[in-house]
C-alpha cells in the first residue's frame, strides 16, 4: 500500500510532463489527461486514507523510502515520503480542491490557446505541493517548496503578454525568496545543531538543544512560512498576484501555496512547543496579519483583491492558532479545510461572475446579477455564509475554535489575542456581506468594455457549475461534520499534540459574542451598501479607505524601506566599482602600456645592434667578473 | 716560441671578427666575420690545452669544429634563400617581422 504513495506524487507529475513535451498534438484533449491524473491522484489519496483509518492510532504513520538522494559520509539526504494523519488532510484537501478546480478551468480557459500549457502548470502546482507536505526531510520539504514557487511564478504570469501579470509574477517570485531564505537557514541551522534534517531525528533531539537555537531556527520557519502564506511582512505580493487566471487564485488561496506556512510551522510543533518567543512572534504576526487583511478587503473594489484580502486575514487566523501551540494546532488545521473549501467556492464564483461580465473585475460595476446567475449566486452563498461564521456552518465551528483557543492564552495577552480575533470576524463580516452585495443585489451599474461590448451575464457551463456545487457541500457541511465528537480532533491528536484551553468564557458565551460580532458586521455593510444605491465612481473616502484602498501602505513601505536604500547602496557600489576599482586597474594597464610602448624603441630590429649588446654584456660582465677577484 | 702570443693572436682574431659583425651589413660578410670569432676561439682553447698540459681544451675544439660545420651548412642555405627571393644580401632588408 505505501507504494502508492511516490505514485500519489508522480500522477500529476507525469501530467505535467507529458502536456508541456508532447506538444501540439495534446491542444485537443490534453487538459483532460490532465483532469484524470489529478483526479487519480485524489483517488490514491482516498484509498491511503481508508488504509490508514484501518489501522489503530499507533500505526497510522508510514514511512517509505523511494531512493537515497545525496549519499556522503555524514550527510544523508534521502527521497523518502512520511504519511501521517497531518499529511493525508493536506493530500486530500490540495488533490480534492486541485480536481474541482482542474474541472472548473476546462471551462473557464475554454477559449484561451495556451490551454494544454495552463493545465501542465496546474498540475505542476499540485505535485510540488504533493512533495512538500509528503516529504519526511526538510530539505525534500524545500524542493517542494521551491516547486510551488516556480509554479505560482509561472501561473500568476500566465497572461504574460499584460506587463502588470508578468510584474505581478516576479514580485511574488522575489517576495517569496525572501522567505525561501529563511527556509534555507533554518535547514543549515538544524544541520549544525543536530545534524540531521529529517523530521524525527530533528524532533526527538530538540529538548537537548539550547532555547537560544530552537528560537533562532523557529524564527526562520516563521520567516519561510511569511513568505509563502503572504503573512505580515511578506503580505505584498497576494494582491498583485490576481493578475493570474481565476482559477489559479482559487488554487493558490484554498489548496496549495498559501497553505504551505501552516503545514510548515504545525510541522514543526516540537520546535516551537520548546521556543515560546518564537511561538509569541508566530501569534503577533497572525494577528497582525489577520486585521490587515480583513481591513484592505473591506476597501477593494476589485472583487478578486478584495477576496485576496479575505484570504489573507484567514491564514491569519491559522497561523494564529498555530502559534498558540498544542491548544490550537488541530484547530488552526481545521480552519484550513474548511477555509479551503468556501475559499474556493467563493473564487471560482468569482470567476464565473467576471466570465458572464467580459472579465470585469470592479464590483462597483455590478450588481443585480443574482437573477441573471442562480447557480453561481447560491453557491456563492453558501462560501459567503460560511466564511462569516454563519451558525452551524463550516466558518463557525473552526474560527469559533480559533477564538476560542486564543482567549484560553490567559491574561491580557488572551483577551488582546481574542479581541483581535473577534473584531477579525466582525470585519470578515462586513466586507464579505460588501462584496456580495454589491456583486448580486441593488441595480444593475454594468458599463460596456474597452471595446464597447454591453456586458450580457449568463450562467456559466456546466463544468464550472459542478465543482462549485460540490465545493457548496464542503463550505455547508465539512466544519460541523469534523466537529462531531471532535473526529477531527481526535484524527490529528497524535501528530499535533493537543492540551484543552481554558478560556476565561465557555464555548456557548464565545459563540455568541462571534456571532453578534458577525451580526454587527453584516448590519454595517447593510447600512451601508444595501440600503442605498452605491455610486459607480468610489467615492474619496476617510484617509484610512484611501490608505487600505493601496493596501496600506504596503508597497510604498517596502519602496521607502528597502527599494530606495536598495537602489541608492547599489548605485554607490556601482560608482565605486567603476571609478574606484576600475579606475585603479585601469590606470595600472595604461602606466605599463604606456612603459611598454617606450621600451619596444630599443628593439631596432638590426642584427649587429643586438650583437653589440651581447659583446657589451659580456665585456660588462668579464670586467666586473676580474674586479672581483682582485679584490 | 712562448705560447701567450698565441693568446693575443687569438684576441686580435675575435676582435676583428667581432667588429665585422657589428660593422658590416653583408650577410656572407658576417657569417666568415663569424666564422673567424668561432676559429680564434678554437685557437685559445688549444693554447689553454698547451699550457696546461692536458687535452680539455683540443676536445672542446673539436666540439666548436662540428658545431661550426653544422652552422656553416644551416646559415649559407638560408642566406642563399633568402638572396634568391629578395635579390638581396643584406642583413637590414630582412625586416618583414619588424613593426
Amino acid at each position: 500500500m505505501n507504494s502508492l504513495i511516490p505514485l500519489l506524487i508522480a500522477a500529476p507529475l507525469a501530467g505535467a510532463a507529458l502536456l508541456l513535451l508532447g506538444g501540439r498534438a495534446l491542444d485537443r484533449f490534453g487538459h483532460w489527461i490532465a483532469t484524470a491524473l489529478a483526479a487519480l491522484s485524489c483517488a490514491f489519496g482516498l484509498v491511503l486514507f481508508f488504509d490508514m483509518l484501518g489501522r489503530d492510532t499507533e500505526h497510522r504513520a508510514v514511512t517509505t523510502r523511494l531512493f537515497s538522494w545525496i549519499p556522503v559520509n555524514g550527510f544523508q539526504a534521502d527521497v523518502s515520503f512520511q504519511l501521517d494523519q497531518l499529511s493525508i488532510v493536506f493530500v486530500l484537501l490540495i488533490t480534492g480542491v486541485g480536481t474541482l478546480i482542474h474541472l472548473y478551468s476546462v471551462g473557464y480557459m475554454a477559449h484561451d490557446e495556451r490551454r494544454r500549457r495552463f493545465f501542465a502548470y496546474l498540475n505542476l502546482f499540485l505535485a510540488a505541493m504533493l512533495i512538500l507536505v509528503l516529504a519526511d526531510n526538510y530539505l525534500l520539504l524545500y524542493v517542494g517548496w521551491e516547486g510551488v514557487g516556480l509554479a505560482s511564478y509561472l501561473l500568476i504570469g500566465f497572461w504574460q503578454h499584460k506587463p502588470s501579470a508578468a510584474t505581478a509574477a516576479k514580485k511574488a517570485f522575489i517576495v517569496n525568496r525572501v522567505g525561501d531564505l529563511g527556509l534555507s537557514i533554518a535547514i543549515m541551522l538544524m544541520f549544525a545543531e543536530f545534524g540531521s534534517f529529517a523530521f524525527h531525528p530533528v524532533f526527538s533531539a530538540a529538548g537537548d538543544a539550547t532555547e537560544g537555537k530552537l528560537t533562532a531556527i523557529g524564527l526562520m520557519l516563521l520567516l519561510a512560512a511569511c513568505g509563502k502564506s503572504a503573512q505580515v511582512p511578506l503580505q505584498s505580493w497576494l494582491g498583485d498576484a490576481m493578475e493570474g487566471p481565476t482559477p489559479v487564485s482559487a488554487l493558490i488561496h484554498a489548496a496549495t501555496m498559501v497553505t504551505a506556512g501552516v503545514y510548515l510551522i504545525t510541522r514543526s510543533s516540537a520546535i516551537f512547543d520548546l521556543a515560546p518567543d518564537a511561538q509569541t512572534a508566530v501569534v503577533v504576526v497572525g494577528a497582525v496579519t489577520l486585521l490587515f487583511g480583513a481591513i484592505v478587503g473591506c476597501a477593494k473594489d476589485d472583487i478578486k483583491k478584495a477576496l485576496a484580502g479575505s484570504t489573507m486575514s484567514q491564514i491569519g487566523y491559522m497561523i494564529m492558532a498555530a502559534g498558540l501551540g498544542p491548544v490550537g494546532y488541530a484547530f488552526a488545521i481545521m480552519h484550513l479545510v474548511t477555509h479551503g473549501f468556501f475559499k474556493a467556492g467563493l473564487f471560482l464564483g468569482a470567476g464565473s461572475v467576471m466570465h458572464g461580465m467580459n472579465d470585469e473585475v470592479n464590483m462597483r460595476h455590478y450588481g443585480g446579477l443574482r437573477k441573471y446567475m442562480p447557480w453561481t449566486f447560491w453557491t456563492f452563498m453558501a462560501g459567503y455564509a460560511a466564511i462569516i461564521g454563519f451558525p452551524f456552518l463550516s466558518g463557525f465551528f473552526s474560527k469559533d475554535k480559533i477564538i476560542e483557543a486564543a482567549l484560553a492564552k490567559g491574561g491580557t495577552e488572551g483577551w488582546i489575542l481574542g479581541g483581535c480575533a473577534l473584531l477579525g470576524a466582525a470585519v470578515t463580516a462586513f466586507y464579505m456581506t460588501r462584496v456580495v452585495l454589491l456583486t448580486f443585489f441593488g441595480e444593475k451599474r454594468w458599463q460596456p468594455d474597452a471595446e464597447g461590448n454591453e456586458p450580457h451575464p449568463h450562467e456559466s457551463p456546466k463544468t464550472m457549475v459542478i465543482p462549485m456545487v460540490v465545493l457548496t457541500f464542503g463550505s455547508l457541511f465539512a466544519g460541523g461534520l469534523f466537529s462531531l465528537g471532535d473526529s477531527f480532533l481526535n484524527f490529528l491528536e497524535p501528530v499535533t499534540g493537543f492540551e484543552e484551553g481554558h478560556s476565561p468564557l465557555n464555548a456557548l458565551t464565545v459563540s455568541a459574542i462571534a456571532t453578534v460580532c458577525m451580526a454587527a458586521g453584516v448590519g454595517l455593510a447593510w447600512l451601508m451598501y444595501g440600503r442605498s444605491p452605491v455610486p459607480v465612481k468610489p467615492p474619496v473616502g476617510s484617509l484610512l479607505t484611501r490608505a487600505a484602498r493601496r493596501d496600506l501602505l504596503q508597497d510604498d513601505f517596502n519602496h521607502a524601506v528597502l527599494v530606495r536604500p536598495g537602489s541608492a547602496l547599489a548605485a554607490t557600489l556601482v560608482w565605486f566599482d567603476s571609478k574606484g576599482l576600475d579606475g585603479f586597474v585601469n590606470g595600472l594597464a595604461a602606466a605599463i602600456g604606456g612603459l611598454s610602448g617606450r621600451l619596444r624603441r630599443i628593439q631596432t630590429g638590426y642584427v649587429r645592434t643586438y650583437a653589440l649588446s651581447m659583446f657589451g654584456g659580456t665585456l660588462v660582465l668579464v670586467a666586473s667578473t676580474l674586479l672581483m677577484r682582485s679584490v | 716560441m712562448n705560447p701567450v702570443n698565441y693568446l693575443y693572436l687569438a684576441a686580435l682574431l675575435f676582435t676583428i671578427g667581432a667588429s665585422g659583425v657589428v660593422i658590416r651589413r653583408n650577410a656572407i660578410v658576417l657569417f666568415m666575420c663569424v666564422e673567424l670569432m668561432l676559429n680564434a676561439s678554437n685557437l685559445a682553447l688549444v693554447t689553454f690545452s698547451r699550457l696546461h698540459g692536458n687535452l680539455d681544451g683540443q676536445i672542446l675544439a673539436f666540439f666548436t669544429m662540428v658545431v661550426a660545420a653544422a652552422e656553416v651548412v644551416v646559415g649559407l642555405a638560408i642566406i642563399v634563400s633568402i638572396f634568391r627571393t629578395r635579390h638581396s644580401a643584406s642583413v637590414d632588408d630582412s625586416n618583414l617581422m619588424k613593426l
